[in-house]
């Protein structure tokens, strides 16, 4: 994932609140991925048209972080998704 | 027994008619009759109690569920009560129209089944002429709308040299996830053991294709695969487990740990008209009876993969071995496992065997096994 890739979550593939788990969950075709917090707040800033470097950089102010660890645990994140089909990036 | 969890997946079976009549159905043997199948608004209280009770993914299946004359409104009701919600079809009964509607309804994703690659192939298998130009056409429309499609191929031995050309036909159609599953002998499947048992080196053959086909595609086309069981040395992990992640609503509103539970004689149903469906899932006996690994018998009980495969498929072991409660005969543990692989290879030996199709729900009696 480079700084202007653009992520972005294709159709089929949705977040959504788990009530009864009471947790965030990646809903997509035949499967239902559990969010962390991390993970849960990659996803909130994929937006389909801010760039990658963007959504780390905004992360890294918001969490008060450092922005290449930022940006190595969401691209590590994020090119897991890519891999399996729940994540479209264009650059 | 550790703390039951809630399920995350349901199937609901809308109907069992087909216009299909493949000789693998995954239907029970004695299926529903239309007069017997749940309406609309049952099915849309269901959706809620499921969504209620944690279940988040709703696979929508049959028989065919474009059968179903309100199969828009199903679907806009499952979205409605909050599930993901999934289309499980052959593609027959859906007009250009009908998807739209569909489209508009909020369906998430389709899941069209494959045949055969050709037509000859496909319609021979699916018994319905014309069946396979007329699943292309719907191919094309679910490409236009822009529905995300998986792409099921259902292998056996008839037609595993097909697998190469499937795996092209689902870049082709811009699907984002290809099935690639081995018929599992369950059901119709039993009575076509002769005709349709790959043999093991088609097996391996299939294995290798997938392994290397994912990476090849890897980003691409994502690859579940589902081998034939007969062949390996570990059973499956059957429903991930008895009443652990998943349940399925018959027609006539039967609930159902999995879809073939019904050939396990000494168990009782719920209906979804009698009780609620947190009930049956945490307190039926039904549900209760495999589930964790209390239930097991050696060599299971003292298993290191007791957790990894939960003893493998229950009905499994009930069509070959006569006890529900057994280790699934296609583990290398079992005393049993030797015969089944014979079995097997007899059953793929059989070149000439006819295809037993499917027969409608309440027509005629099926032949004998």
């Amino acid at each position: 994932m480079l700084p202007e890739d653009i992520p972005a979550l294709p159709r089929g593939v949705r977040l959504h609140f788990d009530k009864v788990r009471d947790k965030w969950v990646l809903l997509a075709p035949e499967r239902a991925v559990t969010l962390d917090a991390i993970g849960h707040a990659i996803l909130n800033e994929v937006d389909g048209t801010r760039s990658f470097g963007q959504i780390t950089t905004a992360l890294s102010e918001k969490y008060n972080a450092p922005a290449d660890q930022i940006a190595e645990d969401s691209a590590g994140f994020l090119d897991a998704l890519r891999d399996r089909r729940f994540l479209d990036v264009t650059s | 027994m550790t703390t039951v969890p809630p399920p995350i997946a349901m199937l609901a079976e809308l109907t069992h008619r087909c216009p299909l009549s493949c000789p693998y159905c995954s239907n029970p043997i004695e299926m529903a009759r239309q007069e017997a199948e749940m309406d609309t608004d049952t099915w849309a209280r269901i959706f809620r109690e499921a969504a209620a009770l944690g279940v988040l993914q709703l696979h929508i299946s049959g028989g065919e569920p474009a059968s179903r004359r309100d199969l828009v409104q199903l679907v806009r009701a499952a979205r409605r009560a909050g599930l993901y919600t999934n289309l499980i079809t052959s593609g027959i009964g859906l007009t250009e129209r009908r998807l739209r509607e569909l489209d508009e309804a909020g369906l998430d994703h389709v899941q069209l089944s494959l045949q055969g690659t050709t037509p000859e192939m496909a319609d021979e298998i699916g018994g319905y002429r014309g069946g396979y130009k007329r699943k292309m056409q719907v191919a094309e429309w679910i490409g236009d709308i822009g529905f995300p499609l998986t792409l099921n191929a259902v292998l056996h031995r008839r037609n595993m040299h097909q697998l190469p050309r499937a795996l092209e036909m689902a870049q082709d159609m811009g699907a984002r996830r290809i099935e690639v599953a081995t018929v599992q002998f369950h059901g119709w499947a039993l009575k076509n053991r002769d005709a349709l048992m790959p043999t093991r080196e088609q097996a391996q053959e299939a294995t290798r294709i997938v392994t290397e086909a994912r990476k090849t595609l890897k980003g691409t086309l994502v690859i579940d695969y589902v081998p034939a069981d007969y062949h390996e040395d570990y059973p499956k992990r059957c429903m991930g487990g008895w009443g652990t992640s998943g349940l399925n609503v018959a027609p006539d509103g039967l609930v159902l740990p999995c879809h073939a539970a019904q050939s396990i004689p000494h168990l009782s149903f719920e209906r979804v008209q009698d009780k609620p469906l947190a009930d049956i899932w945490y307190h039926s006996t039904a549900f209760n009876a495999y589930r964790g690994t209390g239930w097991m018998a050696e060599p299971c009980r003292s298993c290191e993969r007791k957790t990894v495969d939960f003893g493998g498929c229950r009905c499994q072991a009930m069509a070959i071995l006569g006890d529900a409660g057994a280790t699934d005969p296609v583990c290398s543990k079992s005393p049993h496992h030797g015969a089944l692989q014979a079995r097997a290879n007899e059953h793929a030996a059989q070149v000439d065997a006819p295809l037993v199709h499917r027969m409608s729900p309440g027509t005629a009696k099926e032949p004998a096994e």
